[in-house]
């Protein structure tokens, strides 16, 4: 199976005893509020997803990460993970103390051992993590919300998430052994932000057919509006999978942080994920985790070159369209037809049908997928 | 060997041979790196890896922790 990124799988959740030792003694550290995306990302560094993050950039990690898409330890890392802080909240604290992160009702999720406490430039960090400064852009504008502050330093988990879909909800280490008690070798990753059309299925299916287990890992987390809501999403998977995909061929579990719209740099920050997942294989496709006009179409393909020890293997796919004189799914690398005769997979038109009601037509959509869609009064964020 | 700061990041030049680096451009044309010191830096990663990778044998779990996990698993319906 493939090592987890870094070579550790990461686990900084604490054990029980220590847990219940830290909980009675909460009330004589600082706290700080943080809210639910953060929440996530402690999550994901505590059980190994972001393998082989332990905590928070500090600076000098955050600006290797944004020079040079690489950890200090020379471990490829294109996004920095940060807790954005505001100088009130820091007020008392210093180097080497150890902070409470709560939830807003007060209640522990973490400790956290301060290393840093530092200040950054919201325009390089935006220029260099999206590639423009332009406020339309949601992760720009993000930054620029954020508070003026990072602190970096280890963590330590004490209350775990409560999960939005907790029958899906699996660690590293459990879709590993899952992986390794299905027998499957080779695995296949997945990653979305929509329901499934008929692109999706072609596209989850031809990588299928080569390896033996496809894992389907759905972002569920903050996204910007006019996304699907995550409920729809995870529904309109369960519905295809069960009714077109072979029995033990695929995993559904969710991967809980926000979309980045990252384009290029979030399609390796996904591949990372995976890998720690135990995945071999990611699909990266037209335009992966991009927002706009803000990235060329095959951005995300050409990044990894960059990569080189990377291990996990991108399989690169082109959009794909419906050709009416093939009569079948098609990419331009496998059809000579011209475009007039190809209907396109087109998400924005797909969410635009469903806006007016329309249910998209099975040459689209699989039609038991869009009638799960159209359930919804409204199945957008 | 000289170092210098850029936003905190630490560069390091190293000497190479000046006929090698001759061949390094040669072998660069096309492959879409923009200098030297990107292609070599690429290269000396790939090299590193392999070696890690030879080094290592990977296992994230032991047999204790894998018997809890497939409990979990079995409970959440993914395994029988």
């Amino acid at each position: 199976m493939i090592e987890p990124h870094g070579g550790t799988l990461i686990n900084k959740a604490l054990p029980k005893l220590e847990k219940e030792r830290i909980i009675e003694e909460a009330h004589e550290f600082l706290s700080i509020k943080v809210g639910l995306s953060k929440w996530k990302e402690i999550k994901n560094i505590s059980y190994g997803v972001f393998s082989p993050l332990e905590g928070f950039m500090n600076q000098n990690e955050m600006l290797n990460v944004l020079e040079h898409m690489y950890l200090e330890s020379n471990v490829a890392w294109p996004i920095p993970i940060v807790l954005d802080v505001s100088k009130a909240e820091i007020k008392d604290l210093k180097i080497d103390d150890n902070v409470i992160l709560t939830d807003i009702s007060r209640k522990p999720i973490a400790l956290l051992n301060i290393e840093d406490i530092y200040e950054y430039d919201k325009k390089y960090f935006s220029q260099k993590v999206y590639g423009t400064l332009d406020a339309s852009h949601p992760g720009v504008k993000k930054v620029f919300n954020q508070k003026d502050l990072f602190l970096g330093g280890e963590i330590f988990l004490i209350n775990k998430l409560p999960s939005e879909f907790p029958d899906l909800d699996l660690k590293p280490i459990e879709t590993r052994v899952l992986f390794k008690t299905k027998k499957w070798d080779k695995v296949v990753a997945f990653q979305t932000r929509n329901p499934p059309h008929l692109g999706h299925e072609y596209v989850q299916k031809a990588a299928l057919t080569f390896h033996d287990g496809l894992f389907v890992n759905p972002v569920i987390g903050k996204k910007k509006s006019g996304d699907f809501l995550d409920d729809v999403i995870i529904k309109a998977y369960k519905t295809l999978i069960d009714n077109y995909y072979p029995e033990n061929r695929v995993v559904l579990s969710t991967f809980e942080t926000e979309m980045r719209y990252a384009g290029p740099k979030e399609a390796v920050f996904h591949a990372i994920a995976r890998k720690n997942f135990g995945c071999d294989y990611i699909i990266i496709g037209r335009d992966h985790a991009g927002v706009g006009d803000f990235y060329g179409p095959y951005e995300a393909h050409e990044i990894f070159k960059h990569f080189p020890d990377l291990k996990i293997e991108p399989l690169f796919f082109r959009s794909f369209s419906r050709c009416n004189i093939c009569n079948s799914v098609v990419n331009d690398k496998i059809c000579p037809h011209p475009q007039k005769d190809h209907t396109f997979f087109s998400g924005t038109k797909i969410r635009e049908m469903i806006k007016s009601g329309i249910k998209p037509t099975p040459d689209i959509m699989r039609p038991e997928v869009a009638d799960v869609i159209l359930k919804y009064q409204n199945p957008f964020c | 060997m000289t170092e210098k700061n850029n936003h905190k990041v630490k560069y390091t030049t190293v000497s190479i041979p000046k006929p090698l680096v001759k061949k390094i451009k040669e072998r660069m044309k096309g492959t879409g790196f923009s200098s030297v010191s990107s292609y070599v830096t690429y290269v000396l990663r790939q090299v590193l890896s392999s070696i890690e990778e030879e080094e290592k044998s990977s296992q994230a779990f032991s047999k204790e922790e894998e018997e809890m996990v497939k409990k979990r698993l079995r409970d959440l319906g993914y395994i029988d």
